[in-house]
């Protein structure tokens, strides 16, 4: 059966893509973000995941608005980044785990989450930079990756979006369908993007970080009280891009055993943009009986 | 009814269908062949793409709160303003009428 090591939430910026491909990760101005992945690393080495269930979503890449799903499943064996036309390199591919990723359609289906079917799927920065955060040696180099992925893609960008207690419901569905996988995986689930932050308007540059606290608390033992939230009320208080917190709240669902904080780094600003890093340990609240 | 946000538009169905031309456009500039073109001969870039008027004339003003007015998107406006250099603390500082640097020194002291 597959066993959810934990999880991990990180933003995905842009820029990071540009300081790592320049070296910068010492720089004053990038070294207290980057040092919140030398726990993530330590975890990463101790949990030995094999596959990383991705919450994320699509700055027009892969997908543009005039056919734009809420949710998203990549079923691929393969996945592609390509050029964004914002500047940053483009990133080797990552592969996925095609079974995987059927079984968890199939579930969620049948929970009566109607996904869209990925079989050809273009990852941008809200994974690759992720990727290369985790897994730095294996994202510069041409060694095999340690990890395949199943990209799931949550529409962050054109309103209505997914409430808050829905992406939850996501999160736990996909939980619940990785405990009755029949083979023996170990998974992590990472959710990507955020905190605060706004790019347009003339509230560009809010950050809010007494928000991002309140988050960073209460989703560990209280999603449900975040859930609460509407998406209104969301970017109100975290601002029109803070909406990619959805990810997290599905990467939060998706634990489904006793969940405690093992690290957590927050960091204003990496450009725009209030970034959090935090690693989750995932107990599976009634032990296994063994085989 | 809901209170309206300062300073923010929601990008919602009304935004996507008034800015769908703009938006698209943008989204061919995931392309360098089509970024380079643009730089060529940007009237004949627009047109193909079908801009309406005020499209076309926030293009041409490069304003950001412009853009946004006419339908267009952040995600997608930040490839456009990519083929000019420009990055979302570029974008951010024009928007709020800031010098980058003002803009910048904003940041780091909400983090203080």
């Amino acid at each position: 059966m597959a066993t959810i090591v934990g999880g991990i939430g990180t933003t995905h910026v842009p820029s990071i893509g540009k300081a790592i491909a320049e070296g910068r990760q010492s720089d004053p101005y990038w070294k207290p973000f980057f040092r919140g992945f030398d726990y993530v690393h330590d975890w990463l080495a101790r949990t030995e995941p094999d596959v990383a269930v991705v919450f994320y979503n699509d700055h027009g890449l892969n997908f543009f608005l005039d056919k734009l799903p809420t949710f998203a499943i990549g079923a691929s064996g393969e996945y592609r980044s390509e050029d964004e036309g914002w500047g940053i390199p483009v990133s080797r591919p990552v592969p996925g785990d095609a079974d995987l990723s059927w079984h968890l359609i199939n579930t969620l289906v049948a929970d009566e989450f109607d996904v869209t079917m990925c079989q050809d799927m273009l990852i941008d920065h809200a994974v690759t930079i992720p990727m290369a955060l985790m897994w730095p040696s294996a994202a510069s180099s041409d060694r095999p990756w340690p990890v395949k992925i199943v990209p799931v893609e949550i529409n962050t960008v054109q309103h209505p979006l997914p409430s808050m207690a829905r992406c939850l419901k996501l999160g736990r569905s996909i939980g619940r369908a990785l405990e009755t996988y029949p083979r023996d995986l170990r998974v992590a689930v990472v959710g990507t993007g955020g905190l605060s932050h706004q790019l347009d308007g003339t509230r560009a540059g809010f950050v809010n970080k007494d928000f991002d606290a309140l988050c960073l608390d209460k989703i560990v033992a209280e999603p449900e009280a975040l859930a609460r939230y509407s998406i209104h009320e969301l970017v109100e208080l975290s601002g029109s891009q803070g909406v990619e917190f959805l990810n997290w709240m599905a990467m939060r669902g998706a634990l489904t055993g006793r969940v405690s904080e093992l690290n957590r780094n927050y960091h204003i600003p990496v450009s725009n943009t209030a970034a959090a890093t935090v690693v989750y340990d995932n107990q599976a609240a009634v032990e296994r009986k063994a085989a | 009814m809901q209170q309206d946000i300062a300073g923010t538009t929601i990008f919602d169905g009304a935004q996507a269908q008034k800015g769908l031309a703009l938006n698209r456009m943008c989204f061919s500039f995931n392309n360098a062949e089509n970024r380079a073109a643009f730089l060529k001969d940007e009237d004949a870039y627009c047109r193909k793409y079908g801009l309406s008027d005020e499209q076309r004339a926030a293009v041409k003003s490069r304003s950001v709160l412009n853009m946004i007015e006419a339908g267009g998107n952040v995600y997608y406006l930040a490839k456009l303003a990519g083929i000019f250099g420009l990055n979302v603390q570029d974008i951010g500082a024009q928007q709020t009428g800031m010098s980058v640097e003002a803009f910048k020194s904003k940041l780091l002291s909400a983090g203080a």
